[in-house]
């Protein structure tokens, strides 16, 4: 009995000699695990990964899209305020040429509306000076003569006669008028 | 110095404690990591975070960066699962009570190392057919003349030797952490209870010394998983390269 017990011990003693339950156990263990890691865990974690690098990859395009869009959005705004500065100095070029323009007629038209009154105003002065000196000539001539007849009582009705008079009396007060001018 | 088993009952082998430590460990594993990836956020939760933490360690750091680029992703499910299996399979040796580290069990790493050793030999003969023997044991650039020496080096140490060191390397450390912090918890409680006062100081350094270790193996366990792991992904990317 004694010997059985202690046959059997060192039967297991030997550490290098494996119980076949063990081999077996580990290996069914095992495959159960690897099983469970190749249907469940592996795949679940992978299908996390690439979505996670998808979702990082994915952002950091759209980021470089709208930054793109962005700047595109920029130069059209720069081109299109280049755009509207061009126009408003061409305008404002066309405005001082018009303006330019526009000041010269009316001063041309001023000055020959000027020229024109005034020389209207000259034929005018001078037409109706020649109207007075005529006239006056003749009133002149009438009331002098009328004057002297009574004057002198006698009629100096003959006109050829009395116009010789009063062109010499005029005649002499011209020459008067001129020689106290000097 | 083993329980007993439970099928058969009392037996000195059959189904016992450590079998059912493995179909727990596989359980858990399986639990957390479904749970961590079943949601798949866009912003991960505390739970996700780890899990893809976890996942991505063995992912990166083992497989991508060993395997490369370009055709690591197949290969990350069976370094994944063997991290962890062999991770929690070792920290029973750390949980109180449990105080078994699974893998201590030589039967356990022989099956481990042998998944391997199937898979790395499969991958090879697939990527480079019969011919990959050759491409396996015969080194480029080596004199005709010790080429048949390198050649039987190479057999030896490729497909005898690479097996077996795969697996004692994850037993032997975890068994003899196992021991030590057995014998200086042992050590300890005969030297506290011995009537001799003398001695009782010296069962409170075997004490300290084996906290020390406790916490030591912790850091051992964590390694072995690791070394395991990466020397998996080492043999596989051996069987995928163009050349030996």
């Amino acid at each position: 009995m004694n010997q059985t017990v202690i046959l059997a011990a060192t039967a297991g003693a030997n550490p290098l000699i494996p119980n076949v339950w063990e081999i077996l156990v580990t290996l069914l263990g095992f495959a159960v695990l690897m099983f469970i890691v190749v249907k469940f865990v592996s795949p679940a974690f992978e299908k996390t990964f690439a979505e996670r690098t998808e979702a990082i990859e994915g952002g950091i395009a759209k980021a470089e899209a709208a930054q793109a869009e962005a700047s595109a959005a920029l130069d059209e705004y720069k081109q299109q305020l280049l755009d509207a500065r061009t126009e408003a100095n061409r305008i404002r070029e066309d405005a001082r040429a018009e303006g330019a323009q526009i000041l010269a007629e009316l001063k041309e038209k001023a000055q020959a509306e000027a020229a024109r009154i005034s020389e209207q105003a000259q034929a005018q002065i001078a037409a109706e000076r020649q109207a007075a000196v005529t006239s006056l000539r003749s009133e002149v001539g009438t009331l002098a003569t009328e004057l002297a007849g009574k004057i002198v009582g006698e009629s100096l009705n003959d006109d050829a006669r009395a116009a010789r008079v009063v062109d010499r009396f005029l005649a002499d007060l011209e020459t008067q008028s001129a020689g106290a001018a000097k | 110095m083993h329980l007993p088993a439970i099928i058969p009952w009392g037996a000195p082998e059959g189904f016992g404690k450590q079998m059912l430590l493995i179909l727990l460990s596989v359980l858990l594993i399986s639990w957390f990591f479904v749970a961590a990836a079943r949601r798949g956020q866009m912003v991960p939760g505390k739970l996700q975070f780890l899990g893809e933490m976890s996942y991505n360690f063995v992912r990166n750091s083992v497989g991508k960066d060993i395997i490369g680029e370009r055709d690591f992703r197949p290969y990350v499910p069976l370094l994944f699962a063997l991290f962890f299996f062999i991770l929690v399979n070792n920290f029973y040796g750390s949980i109180p009570l449990i105080q078994l580290p699974t893998t201590s069990h030589v039967g356990t790493a022989y099956a481990l190392a042998g998944i391997v050793y199937v898979t790395w030999i499969v991958l090879g003969l697939k990527k480079h057919g019969i011919g990959y023997f050759k491409l396996a044991v015969v080194p480029s650039g080596v004199p005709k003349a010790i080429l048949p020496l390198v050649v039987v080096i190479e057999i030896i140490s490729t497909f005898l030797v690479r097996p077996v060191t795969h697996s004692l390397r994850l037993f032997a450390t975890m068994l003899a952490g196992h021991l030590i912090i057995m014998l200086a918890a042992a050590g300890s409680e005969f030297l506290l209870t011995q009537d001799q006062w003398l001695l009782k100081p010296l069962g409170l350094l075997t004490l300290a010394g084996g906290v020390g270790m406790y916490l030591f193996e912790v850091l051992i366990q964590v390694l072995q998983a690791y070394v395991f792991t990466l020397l998996t992904a080492i043999y596989i990317q051996g069987s995928l390269a163009e050349e030996h």
